[in-house]
């Protein structure tokens, strides 16, 4: 079977139409002052879902966020939490729970007191309130810990204080805003996976904030791409990474060639683009009812193929270059390639031999080529 | 958002910007008892006892003197109804503040207050600002200790403090005799009962307010800007007044203010320190009312007394308001 | 930052310092005096400390002061603190700006004003001066003092500590006196610290709104210097400055102690 990106994704409920979205943003405006934040935006999150919400500082991510906690009302428009309206009620009775970017532990309780504090709000029994303390003192690996104050912690332990704190309660929701971005790489890397797995054995819905693409790519069952208070793209990250919808999404994911030309014809399900140089390829993967005008082919630098010698009878689109700058990542080698009509493509190619038999340099004259199929067609 | 009598309170603010953690917010579900209460409380409490007596004065300065418990006519009460209202609105007068005008001591002492406050907010300043400058520049660890000396003595009694001056400023006073000792002098300084014991007296109490709010100025600055400007070409002075002045200008303005407006009106520096020469408003209100039991004539001269007052003290209030937001 | 401390600097401070502490100094050294006058030094005497302790008038005076400190200071403690919060949470209410003007004003009001003002009110609704009136006098114009302190404080505070508690399900209320207060509970303690001593101090506010039976120690401190000092008035002022320097130095020894162990813990933390 065939599946966009590398991964065999069985968890999709949204693409199932009986399954009924768990959280429901519908319409949703809000506005400080003259500025909007959140522009008639709709969206649904389902149950059991890893989501994040990515976008640049500015884009309305956390203020989503925030209207989805409590703390801020929409100007217009209904959020709904398994069909309940959440409007006019309170932060503090909402099944609703957030793990705050700064981590906002309370600096005189202790990492006990701090995970209790939800759970004496509820006005559990003594004796739960300490089982479920240490369920989840164990669950974030913190036992030792137990009765340290915050500033006797270090930052990674703090952040799963605060996560510990943020579950306590079995939140059937669960906020986190830029969890790790106050950790270094290497912390951050491992906590992505601890959190995955985290959300899997806990069952709960999980809905990220974050700028960082890695991150939402790593953890997330599906993004939503954000720009300006409006929704971009809603996707898996494989549909989002090799199916973009805009240029924009297509820029803000990783790196990509834009082809731009002019339609000049179809072949059955592919599209003929013209471009600048007088030079046609022959691609797949347009929307639907796209047969003229400008357009964009959106490949990805890994699509693309850099070699000496023109590339064997008709196996894809191909084109003269020359090497125009490399740079030697180790792992891969990112050539950048001038083109006769002056575009630069940038191919990527990974390193899998140690040893290269007759490596590029600086000015070789080289042919890119990559398949039909190997972007998509992009309109706007 | 359901608004019932009482003072409304309005949706989330209307910030340019979205607000980054806003705490308890200010929407629908707090327009609630206690939100309404912790406002209503402090306010409430502030119009009676601050804002109503206020009025009081100015009802009292149009009334006049009566040798009467309380000594003052007309008296408004409630059993005398509308009519005995109306009756006694028709008995209130500016006699007081005519008579104010009539005598040129009150002249005088209004305008000797404002000079003497004046003259000692200046050289508080002056006295001030080296010691919060050298503060602001003292190394981290000693910078607690020094705001921790500067403020203990404010915690002793002001009173007791300026009365410690009597004994040293005084003819017998310590001073003279150090200065007699040194042969610095022939015959006692006369200080007492000047002008100049209550400039030191005034600086001396009101130290610590020019200091502090100096002190929080000139610690928020950032020193490497005087060592591009040295790097520029400038001199050390001319940094100085270029620069480091201007930038502290919020503290001087603050503690100008602190010092300045209560100090027109001050009662014990003058009274203690001072003699039958050195007019000073406070003491003339004091003597007023306590002295000559004249009430009216006493209010009088406190609301004049305000307003003079009223410029400075609005003006401080937009600074105070001003430096919250920034 | 650099902090080089020129001579200049160094004078002007050692100066400053001496110009305000000089006269405390002298003040304690005349307590010890065996002469009545205070300008000859007589011997080393603890004289006055013992008819201090025999002078009803003064120790009454000093009770009734203490008494109304405190009661002052408590109240005035928490109608400021409801006063900040006014002003820090709540931006908008009809006469937002009466409420500030309000809070700001008694910082710079002549005392004399503020005095008579309210003896005058109290006059007018018929309560008699006296212990109650000198207490809610002070009350009134010491809020104002600690609803500065405790509004700074507030002002710096983390929102997200309050978010996070209301999020875990915790009322304004709960969250207040949970987090909020612990949290900016040194600001409230300085600020009640501030009333108490504004209250001690108290001269010219006291004399207008007192009644008999309640001399406050300024006021009967006042009468006497008028009439002509006897040391005992040093000996109660060195009793003061001994009792208030020893609170502060002990305040401010413990606080560096929690900071060095406050370090202490964050190294730690880092190690492990």
């Amino acid at each position: 079977m065939k599946s966009l990106g590398s991964i065999r994704r069985t968890f999709a409920p949204w693409n199932n139409p009986e399954a009924k979205p768990y959280i429901v943003f519908d319409g949703v405006t809000k506005r400080f002052g003259d500025f909007t934040a959140v522009d008639n935006l709709s969206l649904s999150i389902h149950e059991r879902e890893f989501f994040a919400l990515l976008g640049a500082s500015g884009c309305g991510k956390s203020t989503l966020l925030r209207m989805l906690a409590g703390f801020e009302e929409p100007t217009s428009g209904r959020i709904l939490l398994d069909g309940q309206d959440l409007a006019g009620i309170p932060p503090y009775r909402r099944p609703v729970n957030m793990m705050f970017q700064s981590y906002a532990l309370f600096p005189h309780m202790t990492v006990e007191a701090n995970i209790a504090f939800g759970l004496k709000q509820d006005g559990m029994p003594r004796a739960d309130i300490d089982r479920r303390v240490g369920e989840m003192l164990k669950l974030v690996k913190l036992e030792p810990f137990a009765k340290r104050k915050p500033h006797q912690l270090s930052g990674g332990q703090r952040q799963r204080v605060a996560l510990a704190r943020s579950v306590a309660k079995r939140p059937k929701v669960l906020l986190l805003d830029e969890p790790l971005g106050a950790l270094d790489k290497k912390l951050r890397e491992e906590t992505q996976f601890e959190l995955m797995d985290l959300q899997q054995e806990l069952g709960l819905t999980f809905i990220v904030v974050t700028h960082d693409q890695e991150e939402a790519m790593t953890m997330a069952d599906r993004i939503a791409v954000l720009d300006k208070g409006k929704v971009m793209q809603v996707a898996t990250p494989a549909e989002i990474y090799e199916a973009p919808v805009s240029r924009f999404v297509a820029n803000f994911i990783g790196n990509v060639n834009l082809l731009e030309g002019t339609v000049t014809g179809r072949e059955g399900s592919a599209l003929r683009i013209r471009g600048a140089s007088g030079g046609e390829i022959t691609v797949e993967n347009a929307p639907a009812g796209v047969d003229h005008g400008d357009v964009a082919f959106a490949i990805r630098p890994e699509k693309i193929k850099v070699s000496p010698h023109a590339p064997a009878g008709g196996a894809g689109n191909a084109m003269e270059g020359e090497v125009y700058d490399i740079a030697y990542l180790g792992d891969m080698t990112v050539y950048l390639v001038k083109l006769a009509d002056g575009q630069v493509v940038k191919a990527s190619a990974l390193n899998s031999a140690r040893v290269t038999e007759n490596p590029l340099t600086w000015n070789d004259r080289v042919w890119i080529s990559f398949a039909p199929d190997a972007g998509v067609v992009l309109t706007r | 958002m359901t608004e019932t009598t009482g003072i409304p309170i309005a949706p989330a603010g209307s910030a340019a910007t979205p607000p980054a953690g806003q705490g308890l917010p200010q929407g629908g579900f707090t327009a609630s008892l206690t939100s309404r209460l912790v406002i209503l409380i402090p306010y409430l409490w502030l119009l009676l006892f601050f804002l109503v007596p206020f009025l009081i004065v100015f009802k009292i300065s149009l009334s006049t003197t009566t040798i009467a418990m309380p000594p003052y006519e007309p008296v408004f009460s409630l059993d005398a109804g509308l009519s005995g209202l109306l009756a006694g609105l028709r008995d209130l007068t500016v006699d007081n503040y005519l008579w104010l005008t009539q005598d040129a001591l009150y002249f005088n002492a209004y305008v000797s207050s404002v000079l003497i406050a004046a003259v000692s907010t200046f050289l508080t300043l002056l006295v001030g600002y080296p010691m919060a400058y050298g503060m602001a520049r003292a190394p981290a660890s000693l910078r607690g200790t020094l705001l921790m000396l500067v403020i203990l003595p404010f915690w002793t009694s002001f009173l007791i403090r300026v009365y410690a001056w009597i004994g040293i400023l005084k003819p017998e006073g310590l001073l003279n005799q150090f200065l007699l000792w040194l042969g610095v002098i022939d015959a006692p300084l006369q200080i007492m009962n000047t002008h100049t014991a209550i400039y030191i007296g005034i600086v001396y109490s009101y130290l610590p307010f020019m200091v502090l709010p100096l002190y929080a100025s000139l610690e928020k600055m950032d020193f490497s800007l005087i060592e591009a400007a040295q790097d520029l070409g400038c001199t050390p002075t001319a940094a100085f007044w270029k620069i480091t002045f201007p930038l502290s200008l919020p503290g001087v303005v603050a503690g100008a203010m602190l010092v300045f407006i209560p100090a027109v009106g001050e009662f014990v520096i003058p009274d203690l320190l001072g003699g039958s020469q050195t007019l000073m408003i406070g003491r003339t209100l004091w003597n007023e009312f306590f002295a000559n039991r004249d009430w009216p004539v006493s209010s009088a001269v406190a609301v004049i007394l305000l307003l003079i007052l009223v410029v400075p003290i609005v003006f401080f209030q937009r600074a105070q308001a001003r430096a919250q937001e920034g | 930052m650099n902090a080089s401390l020129s001579r200049f600097n160094i004078v002007s401070l050692v100066a400053g310092f001496a110009f305000l502490y000089l006269p405390i100094v002298l003040l304690v050294i005349y307590s010890f005096n065996e002469s009545r006058l205070v300008t000859v030094w007589a011997g080393f005497s603890t004289r006055w400390y013992v008819s201090l302790f025999s002078n009803r008038g003064l120790m009454d005076a000093a009770w009734v002061t203490a008494r109304v400190a405190f009661i002052s200071a408590t109240v005035a403690t928490v109608l400021g603190t409801m006063a900040a919060l006014a002003l820090t949470r709540y931006t908008r209410f009809r006469g937002r700006t009466l409420f500030t003007g309000m809070v700001f004003a008694p910082l710079v009001m002549p005392e004399v004003i503020t005095g008579l003002s309210l003896l005058l009110l109290f006059v007018a609704i018929g309560l008699d001066r006296g212990f109650l009136t000198v207490t809610l006098a002070h009350i009134t114009f010491s809020m104002c003092f600690v609803a500065v302190v405790v509004q700074s404080r507030l002002l710096t505070f983390d929102r997200s500590l309050e978010e996070a508690a209301m999020d875990l399900g915790a009322t304004p209320v709960r969250t207040f006196f949970s987090v909020t207060l612990p949290v900016i509970l040194p600001a409230v303690v300085s600020g009640w610290m501030l009333a108490f001593t504004l209250s001690l101090d108290d001269l010219v506010i006291a004399s207008f709104t007192s009644g008999p039976g309640a001399t406050t120690l300024p006021m009967k401190i006042y009468s006497q210097v008028r009439l002509g000092v006897t040391p005992e008035i040093n000996a109660v002022c060195t009793i003061l400055i001994a009792i208030v320097t020893t609170g502060v130095i002990i305040a401010s020894l413990l606080n560096k102690r929690r900071e060095v162990q406050r370090r202490r813990d964050e190294q730690a933390a880092l190690r492990n």
